[in-house]
């Protein structure tokens, strides 16, 4: 028998920092559009359409959005790696959770800097 | 002197003889004397003698008696039967094969506490006398060293239930910080390598079942993540 030393395998960091990376820009994010919500003289139509008319704005929108696929990434991930243990439907989920994240990002994209 | 009678519900299995695990109803009368769960135990052997668990030194130390007791892992020696639901259900630790009645085969613990090294790995020459430390650097090792690796805390961890052989779990990990922070071990960085994994570390999602179990007190999560710390300084 061959008798391996265990070892890990080398990753695994990067994904949990980046849940918390990510965690906290969304946190930003949530605090300014909530202040922007409890501040605003008149919270309309109008003044919705002024506030995402603004690049920084739109782009902290993107910025946000990309964070919300990333960690959503790491964490439904996670939950198919506890709970899901044939290969073939893990695989199958992974690839389904990337397809519906990306999508969910274009999308938003298409959103927030459409006319 | 009898003073009370206490009814339990206890979990029986036999390999040789069940198909299936069943509970099993008991109540037995205790002496005043009698105040943890254990002496209640060790009576209800007399009455059925067929009953098995684990015990030795019936005072918190050995971590052989730990179970599952109303829904709650603990050992059965610290336990006061007085604080307990009646019936008082017990059944064997949760997540690992049960070999008969209350004893669970605990290999898989082992081999994954076995896995982190336990032990001081220092290859420089050893001095005449001991390897000395100072007394802040020996406190950082106060709620590390204690742990009696009993298994209540990672056999009520989620992770350790679905990926036993793949997660070091809570004790485990627990004793691979023991001898990180350890100033006269010299392999941290190997011992960070061995658990930069998204399994073997990774998989602690810190929902802290492990620190509401432990009978010794001890906080597992705080040590994983000062192991999560020490990955990132090395890093950044």
């Amino acid at each position: 028998m061959v008798n391996r030393e265990v070892v890990g395998a080398h990753y695994g960091l990067r994904d949990w920092l980046v849940q918390r990376v990510t965690a906290v820009i969304m946190l930003v994010y949530a605090i300014a559009i909530g202040v922007f919500v409890l501040f605003a003289h008149d919270a309309n139509y109008e003044a919705w359409q002024s506030l995402f008319s603004m690049t920084w704005v739109k782009v902290l929108t993107t910025v946000t959005a990309f964070a919300l696929l990333w960690h959503a990434w790491v964490g439904v991930r996670d939950i198919w790696m506890d709970y899901v243990q044939p290969v073939g439907i893990r695989l199958t989920l992974h690839v389904l959770t990337l397809v519906w994240l990306i999508s969910s990002l274009v999308y938003a994209v298409k959103v927030v800097w459409g006319a | 002197m009898t003073t009370r009678t206490v009814k339990f519900s206890i979990y029986r299995f036999d390999p040789e003889k069940d198909q299936k695990p069943y509970m099993q109803d008991y109540s037995v009368e205790l002496d005043s004397t009698d105040r943890k769960l254990l002496d209640a135990l060790v009576k209800l052997k007399v009455v059925d003698d067929a009953i098995s668990f684990r015990r030795s030194c019936r005072e918190g130390v050995c971590g052989s008696d730990a179970m599952n007791i109303n829904g709650k892992n603990g050992l059965a020696c610290v336990t006061d039967i007085d604080s307990l639901k009646q019936p008082i259900q017990i059944r064997p630790l949760p997540g690992l094969p049960v070999v008969r009645d209350l004893i669970v085969d605990m290999t898989q613990f082992f081999k994954q506490y076995h896995s982190i090294k336990p032990y001081v790995v220092n290859d420089t020459p050893a001095p005449e006398r001991e390897r000395l430390q100072s007394q802040e650097d020996r406190k950082e090792l106060d709620g590390l060293y204690e742990c009696i690796l009993c298994a209540c805390c990672s056999t009520s961890c989620p992770s350790f239930w679905w990926n036993p052989d793949k997660f070091v779990g809570p004790a485990g990990l627990l004793a691979a910080y023991r001898f990180i922070a350890d100033t006269r071990d010299t392999a941290t960085n190997e011992r960070l390598d061995n658990l930069e994994d998204p399994y073997r570390l990774f998989r602690c999602h810190t929902i802290m079942n492990c620190v509401d179990v432990c009978p010794k007190d001890l906080n597992p999560t705080k040590a994983i993540g000062k192991i999560k710390d020490l990955m990132v300084k090395r890093i950044a």
